[in-house]
């Protein structure tokens, strides 16, 4: 099924309704549905936390006119976050979610890196999965030693658990996460859509640590997630600054409804799950009505045509193991650190971001500790010299 | 409906499922070696550094009435600490409390997946002993001047205690027979927790109180003895059907 961002109306937006049941459904299975299936819910939960946040920044930002379309379209991104955040199942821990959560980070940035048509911001994406990457090592370090359980039951064999660029190198000055932006008249479409996902994605992650880090009693688990939801804080940082600061709001909203459209399109391409895929589909014409209310008042309130900004959607991001990608990235670009705005070799990192972690980690780093000699092994390090594999 | 605890399907969380991936991730983890040397001994190190900073979880409160606080008193002065009886006594408050509420979605799960092996009327009499207990105990802190509402640090922990056990049971997915397994789990807690009431009403002169919660411990006892033997036979029954469905 093509999508067409320009002509699509989808369901109108006083048809967009729910009730609790309907909100409340029966949740996947952590043991028999596709890690992917998971990864889906997981991004998607992410894409309408972001647009919820950002409609309320809008709501503040704007001319009075905008609060109602704003508040009616915010109240909707609202249910269907709802009901989609609600189909993760309960039988998992928080941290089976955060390895779920890695996942998502890996294989969707993967994604995004490999369809990035601009050099400089898929370097920018390449940096940052390196950088998740070796979350997922930490996390599943973690899962291991402190609940005894392999985070390979929830990542099913799709993803590796290997060191990347190590955590306790990641922290750096604010001033070396900022980049450059794109040029919003020259960049493609598909450059505005990955950004507003990868940004939406890594701060429903900041939200997600920052919300259960001090649900732990352990203290090691109180400090990793102290310490990597200050990662999640930089690439918030890092990818949220790929967006040109000259697009206007209204531009933003748009682009907003335009990425969400394509993510959930992109989800009903790949869902295997037929009860998921129904709900993908609904809130694929949800948007598309979300979307044609944000044309209609652009042409009002800018006198500008949505054209200018929307085309072709891009190719679906693909859902699937993206194991020789980055493997290819780790062997090539974990050794590269940040100055200013630019990727460099590790000796030419800037002062601030070293004297930043040097501060850091002077008590000892969290995500060092806990997976110290730590390598995985199926069904957890326990099991090494017992389960033949 | 009837569901069983152990049907076969598609689960994918093992490395059968994808060996020749997970043949892959293993020689990846031989490629990259861990970042940090050392051993699990550096959590431990941590942990104890905190545990060398902890300063408990919170206090059992002062008493509140006039007639406490002149009990309370008296036992200081003879060297005694009531504050360990009130932290118990509030512990199992709480642990009755939350076991009421247990059996309540027990007995729901029970209607919804009726195999006429666990009568129901003898879990509603378990859960209304349970909810007796309850006033027992809140009788009983009164009675000492103590105050029956608050949450001592006893209290607190076997709640943290009981969060697994009330997330298996009102999960609408498990079924009957693995829902009995979390209220074995909290009996045999139960058991052990009365048992050790009485020892210490006892040792701190509470004759009257260790007689009333003995009768208490003979009813837990008989909730133990049933519920032991349901999850085996409804085990024991799943196990002999066998059929994989």
């Amino acid at each position: 099924m093509a999508l067409d961002l320009l002509k699509d109306s989808g369901t109108p937006l006083d048809e967009q309704r729910f009730t609790w049941r309907d909100l409340v459904r029966k949740p996947i299975s952590k043991l028999d549905d596709d890690a992917f299936t998971r990864v889906r819910i997981i991004l998607m939960n992410g894409i309408e936390h972001e647009s919820v946040l950002f409609k309320h920044f809008a709501a503040r930002a704007s001319n009075g006119e905008l609060r109602l379309p704003l508040a009616l379209a915010r109240r909707v991104d609202h249910f269907q976050q709802t009901q989609v955040n609600w189909l993760l199942s309960p039988d998992m821990s928080p941290i089976e979610t955060t390895i779920a959560y890695e996942q998502v980070a890996i294989e969707v940035t993967s994604s995004l890196a490999q369809q990035e048509p601009d050099p400089y911001l898929a370097q920018a994406y390449r940096f940052a999965l390196l950088e998740d990457f070796d979350h997922l090592y930490r996390y599943s370090a973690l899962l291991d030693r402190l609940e005894g359980k392999d985070a390979n039951n929830i990542l099913q064999s799709y993803t590796d658990i290997a060191p990347g660029r190590p955590t306790s190198v990641e922290h750096r000055h604010p001033s070396d996460d900022i980049r450059q932006h794109y040029d919003r008249t020259r960049a493609t479409l598909a450059t505005k859509l990955n950004a507003m996902t990868i940004t939406a994605g890594e701060m429903q992650t900041h939200d997600y640590y920052m919300n259960i880090g001090p649900l732990f009693a352990d203290p090691v688990a109180r400090q990793l997630y102290a310490e990597i939801a200050a990662i999640e804080e930089q690439h918030v940082t890092h990818y949220g600054s790929f967006s040109d600061p000259g697009e206007s709001l209204l531009e933003q909203w748009l682009l907003h409804e335009a990425n969400e459209a394509w993510d959930y399109w992109s989800c009903v391409e790949s869902e295997t799950n037929p009860r998921i895929k129904a709900i993908w589909e609904r809130f694929l014409d949800y948007e598309l009505g979300q979307l044609h209310l944000v044309r209609e008042l652009m042409k009002k309130h800018e006198r500008r045509d949505p054209a200018e900004i929307l085309g072709a959607a891009p190719a679906p991001i693909q859902f699937k193991s993206h194991r020789d990608f980055y493997r290819k990235v780790l062997a090539n670009e974990v050794d590269l650190r940040t100055h200013g705005t630019q990727f460099v070799p590790k000796g030419e990192e800037s002062r601030a971001s070293i004297e930043q972690r040097k501060i850091l980690n002077s008590e000892g780093s969290p995500s060092d500790t806990v997976a110290a000699g730590y390598q995985w092994y199926p069904g957890g390090e326990l099991a090494r010299n017992v389960v033949n594999f | 409906m009837e569901r069983t605890s152990s049907k076969m399907g598609k689960n994918r969380t093992g490395v059968q499922m994808s060996p020749k991936a997970t043949e892959a991730m293993l020689a990846f983890t031989q490629q990259r070696q861990p970042t940090s040397h050392g051993d699990e001994s550096g959590i431990a190190a941590l942990r104890q550094s905190y545990i060398e900073e902890g300063d408990g979880v919170g206090s059992v409160p002062l008493p509140g009435t006039a007639k406490g606080m002149l009990k309370s008193g008296a036992k200081m002065m003879t060297g005694s600490r009531p504050q360990a009886l009130v932290d118990k006594l509030a512990e199992r408050l709480a642990f009755e409390r939350t076991g009421t509420r247990l059996y309540t979605a027990l007995i729901t799960k029970h209607r919804s997946d009726v195999e006429g092996q666990v009568p129901i009327d003898q879990l509603v009499r378990f859960r209304d002993d349970e909810a007796q207990h309850v006033a027992l105990l809140a009788e009983a802190l009164q009675q000492l001047g103590a105050d029956p509402t608050a949450q001592t640090p006893g209290a607190d922990l076997v709640g943290v205690e009981s969060m697994g056990l009330m997330q298996a049971i009102t999960d609408p997915r498990t079924t009957f027979a693995q829902s009995l397994h979390a209220i074995l789990v909290a009996e045999l807690a139960d058991h052990e927790g009365w048992d050790l009431l009485i020892a210490l009403a006892e040792s701190e002169g509470h004759k009257d109180l260790a007689q009333r919660f003995a009768a208490a411990l003979d009813e837990e006892q008989t909730h133990l003895d049933h519920v032991r033997r349901w999850v085996s036979a409804l085990t024991m029954g799943e196990a002999r059907v066998g059929a994989p469905s």
